[in-house]
């Protein structure tokens, strides 16, 4: 076996503030990961079909625009309905706690708001991605 | 004290301290030496380095009075959910002293999607204020007399049709457009290297910027027709040297391109206008300041062969560090933006915006955004520091500071004239290349403990979860999508396809001014994103291929 | 699901799981592989290659829309380096394809090297197969021509081009000897620079001096893949020498060199690990690196002994 963990990192909806997501696609490299990095302004379609023509393991999404709400728990959606049941979603970026709890029934499995080192991404992805 | 025996004291000095420090560590990783003397000023020339306030090479400040004569304009920078909404916060900031407007629009206004477009699901209304139409900008600024006040507009790819917008809303209120003051951003180069929002390719959008600086250096003279912005460069991670050097950098692209376009420098020069980062390194922040008067002062005059002393002149808009605001213990960001206010004023800006405690969070409250203003007002009142020109002046340590941040910011220029440009260079992807290695060191500084965050990743406290965020009501789509069926039943819409038709033949044809086609369709209630649409059709889109 | 009939009937989510397994070699891949085999051989496989920098994936994006233009289905293989340092990777190509992702004839994976030894090879060329048994007609590899391993890839292509551009200096130099003698067609990307001529004689001069190519002669192209010129004309070079290689017979040769190369190397990949399981990696061979440091045996002796232990 000659298993890696495969990553997305995506940005969807408009917001072009990539500095967090590319600081976190180089520290999951550093970790040992297989990144595939997509860019900025992403609808959750472009987002969700990546995600399974890579076959990744993680969707890391990141978003500082405030969309998160609505954004994020389509991509799930997308993913889920696309058969990418095994796929672990996590997302960051500038959102109030008070959001968390919805975003998490809604299929986002960890939330890493502002201040969050990268090595608490790695330590999380590594413990949950079997 | 002769060169020598300074020399002998100063070697004498760090014996003695280094003898010290064995015993008990110095603080580590720190980049400046630990003490300035003459002796890092070596070859220093008043008269040639920094001559008098208002007065080339322009390091102690653009006006010869400074604050002496008024404070810098206290400019907030809001805008959210509808025109409505927003037209409210801003009576509310000029009634508390605000000397200036400043509008933030959402995403989909600043890339040219109506809010009923697919692209716009999710974000209407959210990190500004919703427009689509000249009737949202009626709303937008009702009440408020367009002859008194001075407007700024965070609007890049679509800067055009925005400030089409203001001058008609302005035709309304009975103000002719030579009487508009305020600034576009319009700076499309830093938006492919750093902060994203552009639509079209680069050339194109600098067809568009060098129509609207011909096209008010006629019709509205007293608009800064552009903001080259340093701001989102350094938001984006880069080191305070790369920040003015690339936007220095990015300066030159644009005043070629105007050149090029058969304007004379001297015409349009003078309406060029900066936007810093005030980060939180005080003292840097403040030689950055110094350093970028020097260096476009100098690009302007030996480069350009500038005339006017006002085309050489680096007038700047400031805000405080939006990245450097912690989600953790949010109050101390008071005391930071109190910092980084008190950079931008020794450094000499303009004019400042002051973030607001709750923005690593959310949008910002009215109690925050008052706490904010208020903290420049203190500033400017209190402190003392506005009270004599470019008070450090002289330091050992700034002047050795302004010095290193000159040379560095030379040095990448160098080379990105050798890449051939600033375009050719954010093609490359070169200046994201520099902007993402110092970013990531930046962060890896602050995980390894070489830099400290206070509340981030020292002195952290157990806190509850903050309470009365501003919350920008999911119904705003919804809301603009009834405006957007209202005004399209509403207006002549036989003129609005007339209009645009008449912008799309122009769009292709390269020796037209497109501004006052784009004015003609936003006078005929033409929707942004159908003017937009238009230009998208002939131009193209821009697609970023750059990774990592 | 099961994986194989989910390939061959077109389900994207098992080709995409097949390919993983492949990747990761899980104990299924064998199967899978075993099984996927007959329904291969119907794709046309493009191999594209150059020095970084030569905007390779942005070409490969622009060549992806031309053939769906032409009506037909496409597959993408996109390899990058893995870090030397810590085993992760950057696979930064499909961001040049994200507006492609929304055409369901098109199929995009990134792979990283992973260092493996000469098994990259094999697992893109696995992947290839089965995006082939999946039903995709066109398969581009593409990958960055800096290693052996590399060349190896894009030699598996019925038709390979190398992607170069003006003003990288003396790279032409560098990839002289490795990548120019694979070349069935070469591109001059970024051709609105300043150089391009220069370079144009220079490749000629290097194909007039490689007298294999009577019969074929490697056209030149120009292309600047980022405005999207000059992207219809590789179109037609690459249909062309598929042409030349149909009509010729040569595509039988090609094909059959490929098999054996890769028969071959599967073989000695098999033999190279099983020698490193039950010789390399025991205690006793531990004993007999000491021995030969301390010069009490001779490396020939043992070199026939674990051959004749294995042979037995």
């Amino acid at each position: 076996m000659d298993k890696r963990i495969r990553v997305l990192v995506a940005k969807p909806g408009l917001d072009g503030h990539d500095r967090g997501a590319k600081v976190v696609a180089r520290a999951l490299r550093d970790a040992g990961f297989e990144v595939i990095y997509t860019g900025i302004r992403l609808t959750p379609e472009q987002i969700a079909e990546s995600a399974l023509q890579e076959d990744v393991n993680v969707v890391a999404l990141s978003l500082l625009s405030g969309a998160h709400n609505t954004l994020f728990p389509k991509v799930v959606e997308l993913l889920k309905a696309k058969g990418m049941t095994d796929v672990l979603t996590v997302g960051g970026g500038v959102i109030p706690d008070s959001d968390i709890p919805g975003l998490k029934a809604a299929g986002i499995a960890e939330v890493f708001t502002p201040g969050t080192p990268t090595t608490a991404i790695v330590d999380y992805i590594n413990a949950n991605v079997k | 004290m002769a060169n020598e025996t300074l020399k002998a004291g100063f070697e004498a000095y760090t014996a003695g301290v280094v003898a010290k420090f064995d015993k008990n560590p110095e603080r580590g990783n720190l980049e400046p030496n630990r003490l300035y003397t003459p002796l890092d000023l070596e070859g220093f020339d008043y008269e040639r380095d920094l001559g008098l306030p208002g007065q080339y090479p322009f390091t102690r400040g653009v006006q010869p009075t400074m604050y002496r004569g008024r404070f810098w304009t206290m400019r907030m920078y809001a805008g959210f959910s509808t025109a409505e909404e927003s037209n409210k916060r801003y009576r509310y900031l000029l009634a508390n002293g605000g000397s200036g407007l400043s509008c933030a629009f959402d995403l989909p206004t600043q890339i040219g999607y109506d809010s009923t477009d697919a692209m716009a699901e999710g974000e209407v209304g959210k990190v500004g204020v919703a427009i689509d139409s000249l009737a949202d900008m009626e709303i937008l600024f009702d009440q408020i007399d367009l002859s008194k006040v001075s407007t700024s507009m965070t609007i890049n790819a679509p800067a055009s049709v925005l400030l089409c917008m203001y001058i008609a809303v302005a035709e309304k209120q009975g103000v002719a457009a030579d009487q508009l003051r305020g600034t576009i951003q319009n700076d499309i180069l830093k938006e492919y290297a750093a902060r994203g929002t552009y639509i079209f390719p680069p050339k194109p959008s600098m067809r568009l910027i060098t129509n609207i600086f011909e096209y008010c250096s006629k019709n509205v003279p007293k608009w800064n027709t552009i903001s080259i912005s340093g701001y989102h460069i350094r938001e984006a991670g880069s080191t305070a040297s790369q920040e003015i050097a690339f936007t220095i950098a990015d300066g030159i692209a644009y005043v070629e391109a105007a050149v090029k376009a058969g304007m004379d420098v001297d015409d349009f020069a003078g309406r060029l206008s900066f936007f810093w980062n005030a980060h939180n390194n005080v003292l840097e922040e403040v030689a950055k300041f110094r350093a970028s008067r020097r260096v476009w002062a100098k690009v302007m005059k030996e480069r350009f062969g500038a005339k006017k002393a006002k085309s050489q002149m680096l007038r700047v808009h400031t805000q405080t560090a939006g990245s450097m605001l912690t989600a953790q213990q949010p109050n101390n960001n008071i005391v930071r933006v109190a910092l980084q206010t008190a950079a931008a004023v020794m450094g000499g800006t303009q004019s400042l915006h002051t973030n607001s405690k709750d923005e690593a969070l959310a949008l910002p409250t009215e109690e925050s955004v008052t706490i904010a203003l208020r903290t420049q007002q203190i500033v400017a009142c209190e402190s003392g520091l506005a009270d004599t020109v470019d008070p450090l002046g002289g330091s050992y340590y700034v002047e050795a500071l302004t010095n290193k941040i000159e040379a560095e910011a030379w040095d990448y220029i160098k080379k990105i004239d050798e890449l051939g440009g600033a375009p050719e260079a954010i093609a490359k992807g070169y200046i994201q290349k520099e902007i993402q290695d110092s970013a990531y060191k930046w962060q890896m500084d602050i995980e390894k403990g070489n830099k400290i965050i206070v509340g981030v990743n020292k002195y952290q406290t157990k806190e509850e979860p903050p309470k009365n965020l501003l919350r920008v009501d999911g119904s705003v789509g919804e809301m603009q999508a009834k405006k957007i069926a209202a005004l399209k039943a509403k207006r002549d819409n036989a003129k609005v396809a007339e209009t645009l038709a008449a912008l799309k033949v122009a769009c292709g044809d390269d020796s037209v001014n497109l501004m006052p086609l784009i004015l003609e369709a936003v006078r005929a209630y033409a929707t942004e994103g159908e003017i937009c649409g238009v230009m998208r059709e002939v131009f193209g889109e821009y697609k970023s291929h750059v990774a990592l | 699901m099961n994986i194989v009939e989910g390939v061959l009937n077109h389900s994207r989510l098992a080709l995409s799981k097949a390919i993983t397994a492949v990747e990761n070699e899980y104990d299924e891949a064998v199967s899978i592989m075993t099984q996927i085999y007959p329904h291969t051989g119907n794709a046309y496989v493009i191999g594209i290659t150059g020095p970084p920098g030569a905007g390779k994936s942005t070409l490969t994006d622009k060549l992806a829309k031309e053939y769906r233009k032409r009506g037909k289905t496409v597959g993408i293989v996109a390899i990058d380096p893995t870090s030397p340092y810590s085993g992760g990777a950057i696979l930064g190509d499909r961001i040049r394809m994200m507006d492609l992702i929304a055409d369901e004839g098109i199929f995009v994976r990134s792979m990283a090297t992973r260092g493996s030894l000469g098994g990259l090879s094999q697992k893109s060329g696995d992947a290839v197969k089965l995006m082939d048994a999946y039903g995709i007609e066109v398969i581009i590899v593409e990958t960055v021509g800096v290693g052996q391993s590399e060349v190896d890839i894009v030699k598996t292509a019925d038709t390979t081009m190398v992607v170069v551009v003006p003003g990288l200096g003396d790279d032409i130099q560098a990839i002289k000897a490795g990548i120019l003698e694979i070349g069935d067609l070469f591109t001059i990307n970024k051709a609105d620079r300043e150089g391009v001529d220069k370079l144009n004689i220079e490749i000629e001069m290097m194909l007039e001096l490689n007298q294999e190519s009577v019969e074929w002669r490697p056209p030149i192209n120009r292309t600047v893949a980022s405005k999207d010129e000059g992207v219809i004309d590789v179109v037609d070079s690459i249909e062309e020498h598929r042409k030349f290689l149909f009509q010729t017979g040569k595509i039988e040769q090609i094909r059959a060199s490929r098999i054996k190369t890769e028969i071959t190397a599967m073989i000695n990949d098999r033999l190279a690990r099983y020698v490193d399981k039950e010789i390399i990696s025991t205690d006793d061979f531990a004993n007999t690196v000491i021995k030969l440091q301390n010069r009490e045996i001779d490396p020939y002796s043992v070199v026939d002994n674990v051959v004749d232990s294995v042979l037995k």
